[in-house]
């Protein structure tokens, strides 16, 4: 009686695993069809920037464009200042997160309830409704227009501390309690127990500090006026207003050099950040 | 005959906070091992966002243009923001956008995630999980540099291609319905990844038997998600609505880069109002009040979603 199952209802709303991957495929290549067309487009000439119908391997590859990036943005001092900045965001997110998770997670203290509700609560506020008086405290500091501007502001993570305790939660608790028997203090159990073990959950961490600071591109631009203070992002975008629409190859050979970390880290992070999306919608 | 119910397995209470833990409490060197760790984390949220929501407040009751002294005006910022036309202009862009964003990147998060969830080879499954989340890797504002070509009204690929097909040229970023429908897939382009990872991961938490039970009672396709798939993935579909909804409201990028808020101010969003008020106008007065509205708005719209999720989100 298995050809009882062949109802008419499910003939018109199942499609065939065939139809489906197809239609699958379709929208892959939509979504990575920009990126293959700006890679392509970033290899023909100048000249040839406008060519219709689109060849997705240019004729005659060269890498001009790449050399006029150079020549008109300081393309070595702008990822020199990403890498910096966010570089130093990811490290410092990672022992702030890692340390007030901890705090949370396993440490007891008074007013621990309400901490970790206004911690949890800074989450929900966006940083654009605060941008105003965010600017005048760093520059009550004498921090606009420099990178550490950038930096500083950036190092506690609300969702990171979420995600650090989370993770130290789902540690064995006799761990701890072992130690404690053998003598260890607080900080010798956090240093020698938990720390090593919370090495994933910081990866987790740095990976999304890393992806989202690298492509940051309100509060740069909002902060850093003098050009040698520009990140990747802000140099394109002024690549584009210098060039008009002359030359589209030289502005797309911009965007891939300013892909490839972003890329690298996709390629070598994807698991962590994954899970670190992920985890933003199963744990709460 | 009797309909024997299967008694649910509750989970037991969990035992009240050992006795243990009480010594630990009065631990001097735990607390102040506790205030150490949690300094740096504290200060900076103090100093960059609960200081800062306090500040906006107070400056949006001032009229300051950073280089004169500040001169109390009262609701004077938020009068003259109800008479102001691009303001309110932008708010309802930012609405409109908000909707039409929000539901069009879960509707095709959810469909590529049932649809990636089907029967497919591994190897298959993520190489389209990685292609829908790529995106997301990219920063919004050189993917809307790319987008501005592609959508160009002469020689942009979406309209060569859409000539292919007998579709007249369409004035993507020239006429006002163009520029927010462009605006609005650019960013549905990079952002959909985010709720589709929530959704497979959402999936992966359905139990097969479910499926399977509802197989024998002769649910099929359509049905079945909608019966199913959909009420048990509704606490993810709340998540990936309130953080799409949050996240849609502060646009910036997209119609910085592409439209400029362009053509009139039909693209013109809050957050680009609040950038141009303050740091091209130097109102900052004015532009913490357009601040302290958004922040009224998302507070809002969130109150209210968690409302009516009530009646919708069932918990296993």
């Amino acid at each position: 009686m298995s050809q009882a199952t062949l109802t008419p209802s499910r003939l018109r709303y199942s499609l065939g695993p065939w139809a489906r991957i197809t239609a699958l495929a379709v929208c892959a290549l939509l979504t990575l069809g920009p990126v293959i067309w700006t890679v392509s487009t970033s290899l023909r000439t100048p000249a040839e920037s406008f060519e219709l119908p689109p060849r997705i391997i240019p004729t005659d590859p060269t890498a001009e464009s790449y050399r006029g990036v150079f020549d008109q943005i300081d393309v070595w001092l702008l990822a020199l200042n990403s890498t910096l900045v966010t570089a130093l965001i990811a490290v410092g997110q990672m022992i702030t997160a890692g340390l007030a998770g901890y705090a949370f997670a396993r440490l007891e203290f008074r007013f621990k309830k309400p901490l970790f509700a206004l911690v949890l609560a800074t989450m929900m506020v966006p940083l654009q409704v605060t941008i105003v008086p965010v600017f005048l405290v760093l520059k009550s500091m004498s921090l606009t227009d420099t990178l550490l501007g950038l930096i500083v502001p950036a190092f506690p993570t609300a969702f990171g501390t979420f995600l650090m305790r989370q993770y130290f939660l789902g540690m064995p608790k006799d761990l701890g309690e072992a130690a404690m028997l053998d003598g260890a203090g607080p900080w010798r159990i956090f240093r020698s127990v938990y720390a090593p073990l919370a090495a994933p959950g910081l990866a987790i961490v740095g990976v999304l500090a890393f992806n989202y600071h690298w492509n940051e591109f309100f509060r740069p631009l909002i902060l850093e006026t003098s050009s040698q203070n520009y990140t990747l992002p802000l140099g394109l975008v002024s690549l584009q207003g210098n060039l008009g629409t002359g030359s589209i190859s030289v502005v797309l050979a911009g965007v891939v050099l300013s892909m490839i970390p972003a890329v690298a880290v996709f390629v070598v992070g994807q698991r962590p950040l994954r899970e670190g999306i992920t985890s933003a919608g199963v744990n709460r | 005959m009797t309909n024997t119910r299967i008694p649910a397995v509750r989970p037991r209470p969990a035992p009240p906070s050992a006795p243990a833990d009480r010594p630990a409490t009065r631990d001097r060197r735990t607390r102040l091992l506790a205030a150490l760790f949690l300094a740096p984390t504290v200060v900076g949220i103090v100093v960059f966002t609960v200081v800062p929501i306090v500040g906006s407040v107070v400056l949006s009751l001032f009229h300051w243009n950073v280089i004169d002294s500040p001169r109390f005006a009262g609701a004077a910022n938020y009068r003259e923001l109800a008479g102001d036309s691009t303001v309110l202009v932008s708010f309802r862009n930012t609405l409109v956008f908000m909707v039409l964003a929000v539901a069009l990147q879960l509707l095709v998060a959810l469909v590529l995630a049932l649809a990636v969830n089907g029967r497919m080879p591994v190897w298959l499954r993520s190489v389209f999980r990685s292609a829908f989340f790529f995106p997301l890797v990219l920063s919004a504002a050189s993917i809307s540099v790319v987008m501005k070509y592609l959508f160009n009204q002469d020689f942009g690929v979406v309209n060569w291609l859409l000539g292919l097909v007998g579709v007249a040229p369409v004035p993507w970023l020239t006429s006002e319905n163009g520029a927010m429908a462009t605006v609005i897939l650019v960013y549905v382009w990079q952002q959909f990844g985010f709720s589709f990872l929530l959704f497979v991961g959402g999936l992966n938490n359905v139990p097969k038997e479910v499926h399977e039970a509802a197989a024998l009672d002769g649910a099929t396709g359509l049905r079945k998600h909608l019966h199913i798939t959909l009420p048990l993935l509704s606490p993810t579909l709340l998540v990936a609505s309130v953080v799409g909804i949050i996240n849609a409201l502060q646009v910036f990028e997209q119609p910085y880069v592409l439209t400029d808020g362009g053509p009139g101010d039909s693209t013109r969003t809050v957050v680009m109002v609040i950038y141009e008020t303050a740091f091209e106008q130097l109102r900052f007065g004015t532009a913490s009040a357009v601040g302290v509205l958004l922040f009224v708005l998302i507070m809002a719209v969130t109150a209210l979603q968690f409302r009516l999720s009530r009646r919708f989100v069932h918990y296993q």
